[in-house]
């Protein structure tokens, strides 16, 4: 096991701190799960694309920079440590991405990806419907073949389809066999928002932005070039997806280690103006965050290091999306706590925290939740019986 | 290295061991000269002092192994602590296992002080006849602790992180351990007519016990890491392995009871012999709650914040 970066790792990391000192918006972009924060992000990430930072793991021809695994969680650090804004790609870039580069055609990877690592093209996931949840195989939205157009007719209903409002195509699973049950005549499609029999309803979230929506399809021609895999095989196609999604993908240390740097320069902002009194325990909570999310890193670069030689991650990336998900609570948590009955506060300096919490409180539920996650852990790491 | 040791205490140091050290003279194994054979007491010893010539994290992965065995030895005093500080003459035969040689903790209760040849108190090397050894009982019956006339005023820092890191790695061994044995009696063990392990409420208790370790293991790693290269945090590092490591272990002991249900609060049964370790060494060498404190004082109190954490 080495821990040390190469030159070239730590010329990479000096490059992109660089470039993100200078690039980083101040003061940060409205949330980019409101309309208007919406199109300020995309220009963002046009601005990251620009500069061949919006995707660096991808091949150069897509408009990345063949970076490593390392070299990405590097980037990653930098890019929270500099208060980089949220990725509003990141359905795009990190869950349906991985799908085209391992089952997606030639034709598919070089019309879809550049545009969607440019944000000219923004990318929101159609999993979720009102009565297939955490059971997602009981989705019942239909495909019917349309061999007159070359293709199939989608109806049905997707929800909590985060900045479906505002995205221009989604990616889910529909049902193409009427006869087959459960994970078995499913076909991952890619579908296009604006195409005629689509309406879209936004819905507000806890956090009060209206980042959710319901997708509601009827009749919705999709060509068989928007096929991902293939037809019938959605299920395994799809698993790809979710597996990246809960594993190191989506939640790179980097968000949570600036957010506990963020929460300890708060507890000395607090201890500075003697406002502890009040909370003796409070520190206790700081510093079991704060070991929590440098937990984190090392698990991670654990897994990294043995990805690298060879290795690929299983059922263990369950492990991973309990830990970050229930991470993200406490770290706002206890920030809520430091600000005791300013907590409350939208607006201001420290409501960054609230909103935060709110955000974080989704962490155990979505991308399946810790429930379910749990579940995975004890049957197919541990080895429990299923019934 | 580490499957062979792993194979040699599966093999020599099955439970019974464990418990035979619970009532005979030592509270020890029987195991020490053989222990030196393969090299685990002199791990950090160099190849001229007939050591292994093996850095921090060959030490941690072989201390996993012997506490995945509950091995009754003062392996982490002798290994760890002690034999980095010794010319080669006392190198040499520590590294043989010619010679024992434990620790004084800050707590003055120095564990197999009356079988050791020679105890560590603050930097001196003392006989233990000197120490006017007062025994006391452990609730863990293969550890004998005697308390010290005269508890060393201040503890060497470098000593006490390589302590801390050493009983880290063993707590990870034996959680990992009681994880396995509550695992296996899940799937085993019936009632309603399927194993208990199929409930929920079972499966995600062992699963947050699986979370612990995954999450903790990393972290004595990068301790020893830390230690190996003379990391200028490594005892803030040590200190979040120990806290860490000390908490899942608690975890996997009080899962692994639950379980088991009645049959696990029997002495009959070996987990107790896992557990009641766990309890004494989560303790030592500062518990979760002091090595937070020193994480704390790192992270929250110093001018120079841990820019890369």
């Amino acid at each position: 096991m080495d821990l040390t970066f190469t030159e070239e790792e730590e010329a990479f990391r000096a490059e992109a701190r660089a470039w993100l000192e200078t690039n980083v918006p101040r003061p940060p972009l409205p949330s980019g799960d409101t309309r208007e924060g919406f199109a300020l992000h995309k220009e963002w990430e046009r601005a990251l694309f620009d500069a061949r930072w919006a995707v660096v793991s991808w091949p150069q021809e897509y408009g990345g920079r063949d970076a490593s695994l390392m070299e990405w969680l590097i980037f990653e650090e930098e890019y929270y440590r500099a208060g980089g804004p949220q990725r509003v790609t990141q359905n795009g870039i990190f869950l349906l991405a991985p799908t085209l580069f391992e089952l997606g055609t030639e034709e598919q990877r070089d019309r879809i990806l550049p545009k969607m690592a440019s944000a000219e093209e923004t990318w929101c996931q159609g999993w979720s419907e009102p009565n297939a949840g955490s059971d997602l195989a009981g989705i019942t939205s239909r495909a019917v073949r349309d061999e007159a157009n070359g293709g199939w007719r989608l109806s049905g209903q997707k929800t909590w389809t985060t900045r479906g409002a505002f995205c221009d195509r989604l990616f889910g699973l529909f049902r193409s066999d009427p006869d087959a049950e459960r994970h078995h005549g499913l076909t991952y499609f890619l579908v296009d928002l604006r195409a005629e029999g689509i309406s879209v309803r936004p819905v507000e979230r806890l956090d009060g932005d209206e980042g959710f929506a319901e997708v509601f399809l009827e009749d919705v021609l999709v060509p068989d070039h928007d096929v991902l895999g293939d037809v019938h095989e959605g299920w395994r196609v799809a698993m790809a997806t979710t597996g990246s999604e809960r594993g190191l993908t989506l939640r790179s240390p980097g968000r949570f280690m600036a957010t506990a740097a963020r929460l300890a320069e708060l507890y000395r902002r607090h201890a500075d103006d003697g406002l502890l009194d009040a909370d003796p325990t409070v520190r206790g909570a700081v510093v079991r965050a704060w070991i929590d999310a440098d937990a984190y890193r090392w698990q991670t670069f654990w897994t990294v290091t043995r990805l690298m030689e060879g290795g690929r991650t299983g059922p263990e990336s369950s492990l991973v999306k309990i830990f970050w998900s229930e991470l993200d609570v406490r770290l706002h948590e206890t920030a809520l706590r430091l600000l005791g009955s300013r907590a409350e506060l939208v607006d201001g300096d420290d409501a960054a925290w609230m909103k935060g919490w709110q955000f974080a409180l989704s962490g155990p539920i979505y991308a399946g939740t810790n429930e379910i996650q749990r579940n995975v852990v004890a049957e197919r790491v541990l080895g429990l019986p299923r019934r | 290295m580490r499957d062979a040791v792993r194979g040699f205490l599966e093999k020599e140091c099955p439970p019974k061991v464990v418990r035979d050290a619970w009532t005979n003279d030592t509270g020890r194994s029987g195991l020490w000269p053989r222990l030196g054979e393969l090299g685990v007491l002199g791990v950090l010893a160099p190849e001229e002092q007939d050591g292994f010539g093996g850095d921090y994290l060959d030490l941690v992965l072989l201390l996993e192994e012997t506490g995945r065995a509950a091995l009754p030895e003062p392996v982490v005093e002798h290994a760890a602590v002690a034999v980095p500080l010794l010319d080669d003459e006392q190198a040499e035969a520590a590294a043989a296992g010619d010679l024992t040689i434990t620790v004084a903790p800050p707590s003055g209760l120095v564990p197999y002080a009356d079988c050791s040849d020679l105890v560590l108190v603050g930097d001196q090397f003392v006989e233990p006849g000197t120490l006017q050894l007062r025994q006391h009982e452990s609730v863990d019956g293969s550890r004998r602790l005697f308390a010290i006339a005269a508890p060393p005023s201040s503890i060497n820092l470098a000593s006490l992180d390589r302590a801390a890191l050493g009983v880290a790695a063993q707590l990870i061994g034996l959680a990992d351990r009681m994880l396995a044995m509550t695992v296996e009696y899940a799937k085993e063990r019936r009632q309603f007519g399927v194993p208990i392990g199929s409930f929920q409420a079972v499966k995600h208790y062992l699963a947050d016990v699986a979370l612990a370790l995954e999450f903790s293991r990393p972290l004595v790693y990068r301790a020893a890491w830390s230690i190996a290269h003379g990391d200028e945090d490594r005892s803030l590092h040590v200190a979040m392995a120990k806290t860490r490591a000390s908490e899942a272990a608690l975890r996997a002991g009080r899962v692994a009871l639950q379980v088991h249900g009645a049959i696990g609060y029997t002495t009959e049964y070996d987990l107790h012999l896992w557990m009641k370790r766990a309890w004494a060494l989560a303790a030592s060498w500062g518990d979760a709650a002091w090595h937070d404190a020193r994480v704390g004082r790192a992270i929250l109190d110093s001018d120079t914040f841990p820019e890369e954490h």
